[in-house]
């Protein structure tokens, strides 16, 4: 593979929030680390799929690759152009080229904006087509892609459905003409059917357009159904790497083969003879997570030595790339699974929401 | 294998689409607030008090049977109040004279125009500083980075000292400034509400700025500041809009307040309802209606701007919306 | 003779100037002793609307209005005044909800809201009561459960919450137990560990249990028994098997073609249900699912389509079922359903009947505003 062929490299990428506490100075206790060192390479016209539990950071991460949220340290090329150092004007030109799609299709489109209002902003803000006409043009011929309807144009986002809000998302998303879009769990909050319908569309798309995609999504099997390469993290890094097909044939990391089993298969024959690893206990917070390998706490084959503390590199393994200093000792069936006995963990400190704005009680009157 | 007849398609389809497409353009949420307004029964009251309130303070003192200022009751000697004589009403004074002969239904209604006044001005006053204050610090804190939150730090110690001070003891201040007029009560009541505009649009505007559509905005590549004024400003307006309409009640009844306590207008010839209760009091021994009349009129506006007021909360509240 | 039978349950609100919404439209389904019924369908299909009308949990309000019949052991649950309705609540049948943290009271610490259950309908006091609790949340997975009986809801996990509020249902041994979507807001290996508890304690304790879920994948690991709910209706009943081999009515064949498969490959297209939940027919016009139907015929439309009865407790509500397989693997009922497949494999039908029928839907007509 060329170089030319990576579209997007990210190298030793970490977002950490400070946790601030104090009433008039505000003092900073802690970190949270949302993505902390994070390596990876999506090629371009392919789709790598980044899964991963609440709290893992994947949806940090996806924002710090867009610069949306300032990274703490590490480094974004994007098509050889270093994004973390970029000025904020040239950045802004930039966005035209990668964009995003959001979860909740009704938070992320302004309530008092229409359909066409929507559309226009990003191609006004780019001075992209240079009249009306030209606008309207593009922009119906975007509908067309998306599969929405001409008189969806003069509507306002609460007159859609869950499906048809999704699809109005990827229009905005596509009426750019960008090479990159990063899917931010774009089909969680839908309905089944709809799922499928939008999943789709996201592959349709790129087959006629060559899009580039990074999806993220908490679920694998949606996640493996549409990439091509999976990424899978565990509190802010990742733990394994591999082609879709692969990761579900030979799972190498103990957190990879927990996941997987715990996914439920619509097929009660496969869901009557797999067994399930079931990890003990919850996520450890990520602003206070466990020396050493992250997920030993809660790894059935944690060994008494190495895991509690040296942190395992990804490391490459048959065409995975793995953190796990047992990997192949693990493959072999040489170390067996050992029952894990459960620490208690306490919510709050994960939310990273908590730093984003200092936020006093009663300060909304 | 799957066979079906024209007809019976349409039929489907026509069936299928039982509610949609009641109109063919689309309902923004303003439109579709308003719908809900007229539909609640509370906004109605509201509103035909308002009307009524507004019509008479518009119009009314063209109409009225006697000047305000006429003292006709004494050059009349009908009105006599050292014997503790002044006439209620009469088919010709139809709330009857005040103290000092004039009559009283001609000064209700031209005093409805000052009170409306006096709310309205500080209430102007108040939602202008206040969004102005409230607005930059919630754009700052919202959207701005480290710099941001310094401004916003910045702003709102400058409200809390505001809302430290009690509004009585602002209003003495500044009547003590500028001398009591009508003008020092509306800068008073207004400056009381600042604080109180500024924390909401603040607030709503932090809370706005963390949705997903900022983000989305900011990744098409918008500027911050527009993103402040396009999107974030008009969607946190709907919380200060209701405000603005219960602040009109409370600063018509503070405003009356601070006249009764004599910081309002010392000229008592332009009547206004506040002055008019003030007036009223050494006289309730003699006839009490004197002040019921203006205090009932200025419940009932307070209640038609807050029936308004909380109807609009309701029609505006995305939670309520189906 | 079943546990729970639940028969020709709806539940319609109506608002002063706003059409009447039948958010239950007709259930029938039963629940034999011990046995794992499943209640499926997407948002809006009244699944939970069902579960809140079996336990009297409605908001009272004015419009409100449930007909039907709820027969638990012999009373009919919808039929009870407040106090003994809540005498069997929690005692009989309990429930667990999706969200565990607002279904908890946050300012009472776990001990007490779990005492409480035992105080009320066990008449247990003081130490024995938190002695029981603490075996409660022991048997449920909690670790260190002395300790946990004094925090309060806020300091454990959402998993934890979980088993907190599971605990607390089978306080009392019921013999119903409803599941509400109780792992939808959980991670997938939280919700791994939530699903192992509930099928222990339903083995163990010969408990019944409603599991009323969006998810086929949790369904298919779970359930004896699967109820497919569409617009306010059961669609199709069956045994766990035979609805995930030859499921009969399109809409459980479109559901099962929409999900995409962990043991699937890459590049393979999903077949998603054209159209949105919203796109209903009244029942009383026919079938509901008919405007989104790739088999629908002229039959569908009319009058609703009655329940088809056939061997082993299958049924289902459809004129036009998907064929049982033959026995060449390429005609799968899931194959059949795609609209796409419709079209290209002709066979009876002339090729102009069959592109306005199912034929491809270029851009899914979605949803229309309601």
């Amino acid at each position: 593979m060329t170089e030319s062929d990576i579209l997007v490299e990210v190298r030793d990428l970490k977002v950490h929030f400070p946790i601030k506490r104090g009433v008039l100075f505000d003092r900073t206790v802690g970190h949270v680390m949302a993505v902390d060192g994070v390596d990876l390479r999506i090629p371009r016209g392919k789709t790598y799929g980044l899964v991963g539990e609440s709290g893992c950071g994947k949806s940090t991460l996806g924002r710090a690759l867009l610069q949306l949220t300032p990274p703490t340290a590490g480094e974004v090329s994007f098509d050889g152009v270093e994004l973390t150092k970029l000025a904020p004007g040239k950045l802004r030109t930039m966005r035209r080229r990668m964009q995003m799609i959001f979860q909740d299709p009704m938070s992320s489109l302004d309530p008092r904006q229409n359909v066409e209002s929507i559309l226009t902003e990003g191609l006004q803000t780019h001075g992209i087509g240079d009249s009306r006409e030209a606008r309207r043009k593009i922009i119906s011929e975007t509908l067309d892609k998306v599969g929405l309807p001409r008189w969806a144009l003069s509507r306002y986002p609460h007159e859609f459905s869950g499906g048809q809000r999704q699809r109005i998302g990827i229009a905005r998303a596509l009426v750019l003409g960008p090479e990159l879009i990063v899917a931010d769990e774009p089909v969680s909050a839908l309905d089944v059917s709809i799922q499928a319908q939008v999943v789709n569309l996201l592959d349709e798309l790129q087959d006629s357009l060559g899009l580039t995609y990074l999806v993220i999504a908490h679920d694998l099997a949606v996640v493996r159904h549409i990439s091509d390469t999976v990424g899978v993290m565990y509190l802010g890094a990742l733990v394994e790497e591999a082609p879709g097909d692969r990761l579900y044939t030979e799972p190498l990391h103990p957190y990879t083969r927990a996941l997987m089993s715990a996914v439920p298969v619509p097929d009660p024959d496969v869901e009557d003879r797999r067994e399930r690893i079931l990890l003990a206990g919850d996520l450890p917070s990520p602003a206070n997570p466990p020396k050493g390998c992250r997920f030993h706490t809660r790894c059935p084959w944690a060994q008494p030595t190495r895991c509690a503390d040296e942190r395992p590199a990804l490391r490459e393994i048959g065409g995975s790339r793995v953190a796990c200093h047992f990997a192949e000792r693990i493959a072999s069936g040489e170390l067996r699974p050992h029952k894990v006995s459960v620490e208690i963990v306490r919510p709050g400190g994960e939310e990273p929401d908590v730093v984003s704005a200092p936020s006093e009680p009663g300060s909304f009157v | 294998m799957t066979i079906i007849s024209g007809k019976k398609r349409e039929k489907i389809d026509r069936l299928a689409e039982l509610a949609a497409r009641e109109e063919e353009r689309g309902v923004s949420l303003w439109q579709d607030a308003f719908r809900r307004l007229r539909r609640n029964p509370a906004a109605i009251v509201g509103a035909v008090i308002l009307t009524i309130f507004v019509l008479v303070a518009v119009f009314g003192p063209f109409f009225v049977p006697y000047g305000p200022t006429d003292t006709m009751g004494i050059r009349e000697g009908v009105v006599k109040v050292g014997q503790g004589l002044i006439p209620g009403p009469s088919a010709e004074h139809w709330l009857g004279y005040d103290h000092q002969g004039r009559d009283v239904f001609s000064r209700m209604v031209v005093g409805a125009r000052q009170t409306l006044l006096v709310g309205v001005v500080a209430t102007l006053i108040g939602l202008a500083l206040g969004a102005l204050i409230g607005g930059v610090a919630g754009a700052a804190a919202g959207l701005g980075g480290r710099w941001g939150r310094w401004v916003d730090a910045a702003l709102m110690r400058f409200i809390d000292m505001l809302l430290a001070l009690p509004s009585l003891l602002l209003a003495v201040s500044i009547a003590a400034l500028l001398g009591p007029s009508l003008t020092t009560v509306m800068i008073a009541v207004g400056m009381v509400s600042v604080p109180v505009f500024a924390r909401l649009l603040r607030g709503s505007m932090i809370a706005q700025s963390n949705k997903d559509y900022v983000l989305a905005a900011t990744s098409l590549g918008v500027r911050k500041s527009k993103i402040a004024l396009a999107h974030v400003l008009p969607n946190s307006l709907a919380p200060v809009i209701v405000q603005a309409t219960l602040t009109l009640a409370t600063a018509i009844i503070e405003a009356a307040a601070l006249s009764y306590l004599g910081l309002g207008n010392p000229d008592s010839s332009v009547p206004e309802w506040g002055v008019m209760l003030a007036d009223a009091q050494p006289w309730l021994g003699i006839r009490p209606a004197l002040a019921i009349y203006p205090a009932i009129a200025i419940i009932i506006t307070a209640l038609g701007f807050t029936l308004l007021g909380e109807a609009m909360r309701e029609a505006l509240d995305p939670k309520l919306r189906k | 003779m079943a546990l729970l039978e639940v028969d020709d349950l709806s539940v319609s609100f109506s608002r002063r100037g706003q059409r009447t919404v039948r958010a239950v439209d007709g259930v029938s389904f039963s629940v034999d002793a011990g046995e794992v019924v499943g209640l499926v369908g997407e948002s809006g299909c009244g699944k939970s609307v069902t579960s809140l009308a079996i336990m009297g949990l409605l908001p009272k309000q004015p419009g409100l209005r449930v007909g039907g019949k709820a027969v638990f052991d012999g009373t009919d649950l919808l039929q009870l005044d407040d106090r003994s309705r809540r005498d069997i609540r929690g005692r009989d049948v309990a429930m667990i909800f999706q969200d565990p943290l607002s279904s908890l009271n946050p300012v009472i610490p776990i001990g007490l809201q779990v005492t409480e259950v035992l105080t009320r309908h066990r008449g247990m006091r003081g130490d024995a009561a938190a002695k029981e609790a603490a075996q409660l949340l022991d048997r449920v997975g909690i670790p260190d459960p002395k300790r946990r009986l004094k925090e309060y809801p806020h300091q454990l996990s959402g998993g934890m919450r979980q088993r907190a509020l599971i605990a607390m249902a089978v306080a009392c041994q019921p013999r119903l137990l409803i599941a509400d979507e109780p792992t939808t807001a959980l991670d997938v290996t939280i919700q791994a560990q939530i699903l192992e508890l509930l099928k222990d304690l339903v083995r163990d304790s010969g408990t019944a249990l409603v599991m009323i879920t969006h998810d086929l994948g949790v369904v298919a690991g779970m359930c004896d028994t699967i109820n497919v709910l569409y617009g306010g209706r059961v669609v199709e009943t069956a045994r766990r098997r035979p609805l995930f081999r030859e499921p009969r009515h399109p809409y459980t064949v479109g559901l099962l073609g929409s999900v995409p498969r962990l043991d699937a490959g890459r590049g393979e297209r999903l077949n998603p249900i054209p159209g949105s939940v919203r796109d209903l027919l009244p029942w009383a016009e026919g079938c509901a699912f008919a405007p989104r139907c790739t088999r629908r015929v002229d039959a569908c439309v009319g009058q609703p389509p009655e329940l088809v009865l056939t061997h082993d407790g299958r049924s289902y509500r459809c004129v036009n079922p998907a064929p049982l397989s033959d026995p060449t693997p390429a005609a799968s009922p899931v194959d059949t359903a795609s609209p796409v497949e419709t079209a290209s494999t002709v066979d009876t039908v002339t090729a102009g009947d069959a592109a306005s029928a199912g034929g491809p839907v270029p851009a899914p007509r979605e949803e229309e505003k309601s």
